[in-house]
C-alpha cells in the first residue's frame, strides 16, 4: 500500500517524529534546527526584515516548480524587495490526512534545494494534520528574517521623468497555474517563472538609492504593483504596450483564456522604478544575467495624470489601466 | 505585443484619422464588445474632434427593461425555482435598491451561473425538484444557443427547464432610433457578431432605408480603425452602402443554420427597451409549439409593460443620447462594485468601458 499522511504524524507523537527525523532534518540540516527547541535563537547583525506568506497554491505541482519551491522564493523575495538579504525561514506545513509521503518527500525536496539556492537556513518549523476534507492536500506558511542591505525604497523617492523597468517576461506564472488547474494547453511548453530574485536583487541593489521602489509583482500582476507605485502620490505612469516583454505563448494562451497578461501573477519578476541617468547601464547589468535577459524599460513617471497607470496602446492611443478589479484566479500562490 | 494587422497600414490609417478635419461625423457603435474594445485600446483619444463615436443599444443586459429585472427577483424568491443565467446578470438592481440576484442568493435564492442554455439543462436534469429558469439575455447571437436548448429539452422531454426570453432584434431598435430622430446619427458600426448570424444583409437597411453609411467590423482595434476609415471614405465618395470589414467570418447570407432555428423557436412580440420604451415586434417571444418550456407561461407572469422611472441615466446612455461621464451618478454613486444601472453592471456595458478605461 502506499505510504500516506495519517492523523498520527500531526499528533507529536512518535509519527511526528519519524516524519522530522526521516523526511525532515536529512533534508535541513544545520545547527539551529538540529537542536529541535520550541524555537531557533539566532544571530543577528543591525536592523532586520521579517516577513510572512501562506502558500495554498492549486495545483501543488505545476509546470516550473511546486508549492514548497514557492514557498521558499515567496518569502525570500519579499525580503529581498524590502532591501534585505534573506538569511532565515520557517516553515510550517498544514497537511491533509491521506497526502501522499511521495508527494511531501517531493515537495520537502523542493524547499530544501531552493534554499540552498538561496543561501537560507530553515531554522524552525511545525507541521500539522486535519481531517480528511478539511483541507485541499498541503497548505504552507513560511517567515523569513533578512538582514538589511539597503534602506528606503519608498514611494515617496518616485519622480517626474523616473523610468520603469521590469526584469523579463511578465504574466507566466498565473497562466502556466491556470492551465494546469483546468487541462489546458498542456502540450505546449507554458511554465511558471517562479524562482529566487537574489541575484536580480543584489545586482539592484548596487545602484543604491538612484533606484526609488522596487517589488515583485505576484499577484494583481504588473498592472496592480504599478498602481500601488503611484497612488496616493501627484505623478503617473505612462506605460508603453508594445514594450512590456511578454513571451508568445504566454501572450496566446492569454488570448483563448480571456485573461490579461498585464494581470497575470509572476513569481520571478521584479519591477522597478529608477532614475533616468542610470537606467540604461542598470538595464544592461540586469540583461547580463540569465535570469534578466529579457528585461526593458517599460515606460516613464510622469505628472500627468496624479495617481493614475496610463498605458500607450499600440495604436498610439491611451487609457487607463486600472488595479485589479473583481474576481482574479484564486489560490495561485 | 503584437498587431493584427501590418503596422505600417494601421499607422497610415490612424494618421489619416487624427488628420481628418472636412466634417462632422457621428459614428455609433451599436455592439458592447465594439464599446470595450473602443475604449480598452485607447480608440477614442485619437480621434479628432469632429469625428464622434456614440455607443448603441447593443449590450444585452443593458437594454433590459427594469420591469423585467423585479418580475426575475420576485420569480427567484419561489422557493422551487432554480435560475440560470449568464453572470452579468448577477448585480443588476431592481426597483428595490441593493436587491439583485447576487444579494438574493445570499438570502438563500436558488441561482447558478451558467456559460449557455445546455449548461441549464444540465442543471435542470440534476435538480429534478427544482424548476429551472434559465434568463434568455442577448440579440441574435445568443438566442440561437436558446432556441437549440428549447428544442433538445422538448425532444427528451425535460419537464423542469423553462426558458424567460428577454431576447431581442437589432433591427427594430436601430429603426426606432433613426425614426424617433431623438439623436443625430450619421454613420453605423454594426455589430461583428450579429452580423454573422444575419449576413451582410442583416443591416442593409441602414443604407436602403436611411442613407446611413455602415461598415461591419471585427473587435480588434485594427478592425475599428479600417471601419472608420471606411466610413469617412463613403462620406467623401457621398454614398452611403453597407460594407463589410470582418470578411474573414461575416458573410452575405449569414449562418442560415442559426436563423431557422431561431425562427422555429421564436415568434417577434412587442417587447420593452429600457430607455427606449416600448418597440413593436422587438422581442423574441416562444412560439405556442414550445409553449411547455416558456417560462411566462408557466408561471402564469404578467408581464408589464409600463414605463418605470429608474434613479440612473442608463437609459439615455443606450440610445447614444448622454454620455457616461454626464449621468450624475456616474463614478460617484455608481461603480462596477456598487452599480447602480445596468451599464455599469455589464462587461459590454458603456459605463464599465468609460469607468475602467477611460476616466483620466
Amino acid at each position: 500500500m502506499e505510504e500516506i499522511i495519517t492523523l498520527d504524524y500531526g499528533s507529536g507523537g512518535k509519527k511526528t517524529s519519524s516524519l522530522i527525523e526521516e523526511i525532515l532534518l536529512p533534508k535541513f540540516d544545520n545547527s539551529k534546527l538540529n537542536e529541535l527547541m520550541d524555537g531557533a535563537v539566532l544571530k543577528s547583525k543591525g536592523r532586520i526584515a521579517f516577513s510572512t506568506d501562506s502558500f495554498v497554491v492549486s495545483p501543488y505541482f505545476f509546470p516550473g516548480g511546486d508549492i514548497g519551491k514557492l514557498a521558499v522564493c515567496g518569502t525570500v523575495n519579499d525580503l529581498l524587495m524590502c532591501g534585505a538579504i534573506p538569511r532565515y525561514l520557517s516553515l510550517s506545513f498544514i497537511i491533509e490526512e491521506g497526502f501522499k509521503i511521495e508527494h511531501l518527500k517531493k515537495i520537502v525536496n523542493s524547499i530544501s534545494e531552493t534554499a540552498k539556492e538561496c543561501g537560507i537556513e530553515i531554522v524552525t518549523g511545525d507541521t500539522k494534520v486535519v481531517e480528511k476534507g478539511k483541507g485541499d492536500g498541503i497548505y504552507i506558511n513560511t517567515s523569513g528574517i533578512g538582514f538589511m542591505e539597503i534602506e528606503g525604497y519608498a514611494k515617496a523617492r518616485i519622480n517626474d521623468g523616473d523610468v520603469v523597468i521590469v526584469t523579463g517576461n511578465v504574466g507566466d506564472h498565473g497562466v502556466a497555474v491556470m492551465s494546469a488547474r483546468n487541462g489546458f494547453f498542456l502540450d505546449t511548453d507554458l511554465k511558471s517563472d517562479c524562482m529566487p530574485l537574489t541575484n536580480l536583487a543584489k545586482t539592484i541593489f548596487k545602484y543604491g538609492r538612484e533606484v526609488k521602489i522596487m517589488r515583485d509583482p505576484t499577484r494583481g500582476g504588473l498592472a496592480t504593483t504599478l498602481n500601488e507605485f503611484v497612488e496616493g502620490t501627484e505623478f503617473s505612469i505612462e506605460l508603453i504596450e508594445k514594450d512590456v516583454p511578454i513571451a508568445q505563448n504566454v501572450f496566446t494562451a492569454c488570448e483563448i483564456l480571456g485573461i490579461d497578461p498585464l494581470y497575470s501573477a509572476n513569481e520571478g519578476k521584479i519591477v522597478l522604478i529608477a532614475s533616468k541617468d542610470i537606467a540604461e547601464d542598470l538595464v544592461k547589468d540586469i540583461k547580463n544575467l540569465p535570469e534578466g535577459k529579457n528585461a526593458a524599460i517599460i515606460g516613464k513617471v510622469t505628472s500627468n495624470h496624479k495617481g493614475l497607470v496610463v498605458l500607450k496602446t499600440p495604436i498610439g492611443g491611451s487609457r487607463i489601466l486600472n488595479k485589479l478589479t473583481g474576481a482574479q484566479l484564486p489560490r495561485i500562490c | 505585443m503584437q498587431l493584427k494587422i501590418n503596422p505600417s497600414e494601421v499607422k497610415d490609417i490612424v494618421e489619416f484619422i487624427k488628420n481628418y478635419d472636412k466634417r462632422k461625423i457621428k459614428i455609433m457603435e451599436v455592439c458592447g464588445t465594439h464599446t470595450m474594445s473602443i475604449a480598452k485600446s485607447g480608440i477614442k483619444t485619437i480621434l479628432p474632434e469632429n469625428i464622434k463615436l456614440i455607443s448603441g443599444p447593443g449590450c444585452p443586459v443593458c437594454v433590459t427593461a427594469i420591469n423585467r429585472i423585479d418580475e426575475i427577483l420576485t420569480l427567484s424568491q419561489n422557493p422551487k425555482v432554480l435560475i440560470a443565467t449568464f453572470g452579468d446578470m448577477l448585480k443588476v438592481p431592481g426597483s428595490r435598491q441593493g436587491f439583485n440576484l447576487a444579494t438574493l442568493k445570499s438570502m438563500g435564492a436558488k441561482v447558478e451561473v451558467v456559460y449557455s442554455a445546455m449548461d441549464a439543462i444540465s442543471i435542470a436534469e440534476n435538480n429534478p425538484d427544482f424548476e429551472v429558469v434559465f434568463l434568455g439575455i442577448g440579440f441574435e447571437t445568443t438566442a440561437p444557443g436558446t432556441a437549440v436548448a428549447i428544442k433538445e429539452a422538448k425532444e427528451r422531454n425535460i419537464k423542469n427547464f423553462s426558458v424567460f426570453s428577454m431576447h431581442k432584434f437589432v433591427e427594430p431598435a436601430l429603426r426606432a432610433l433613426l425614426d424617433s430622430k431623438e439623436i443625430e446619427i450619421d454613420a453605423f458600426i454594426c455589430p461583428g457578431h450579429v452580423s454573422t448570424i444575419l449576413g451582410i444583409k442583416g443591416f442593409r437597411f441602414l443604407a436602403d432605408d436611411y442613407k446611413k453609411p455602415s461598415v461591419i467590423s471585427g473587435f480588434e482595434p485594427e478592425d475599428i480603425l479600417t471601419a472608420i476609415y471606411k466610413i469617412i471614405m463613403q462620406f467623401e465618395k457621398n454614398i452611403a452602402i453597407i460594407e463589410n470589414e470582418y470578411m474573414r467570418i461575416v458573410t452575405l447570407e449569414g449562418n442560415e443554420f442559426a436563423q431557422r432555428i431561431m425562427e422555429d423557436v421564436f415568434e417577434p412580440v412587442d417587447d420593452i427597451w429600457r430607455g427606449i420604451g416600448i418597440i413593436p415586434k422587438s422581442g423574441m417571444g416562444i412560439k405556442d409549439t414550445y409553449c411547455d418550456f416558456d417560462t411566462v407561461k408557466r408561471f402564469d407572469i404578467k408581464l408589464d409593460f409600463k414605463d418605470k422611472l429608474t434613479i440612473c441615466k442608463c437609459g439615455d446612455i443606450i440610445k447614444g443620447k448622454i454620455e457616461p461621464k454626464e449621468c450624475s451618478l456616474f463614478a460617484k454613486l455608481c461603480s462596477p462594485e456598487n452599480p447602480i444601472g445596468p451599464c455599469m453592471v455589464s462587461s459590454e456595458g458603456a459605463c464599465a468601458a468609460y469607468y475602467k478605461y477611460l476616466r483620466f
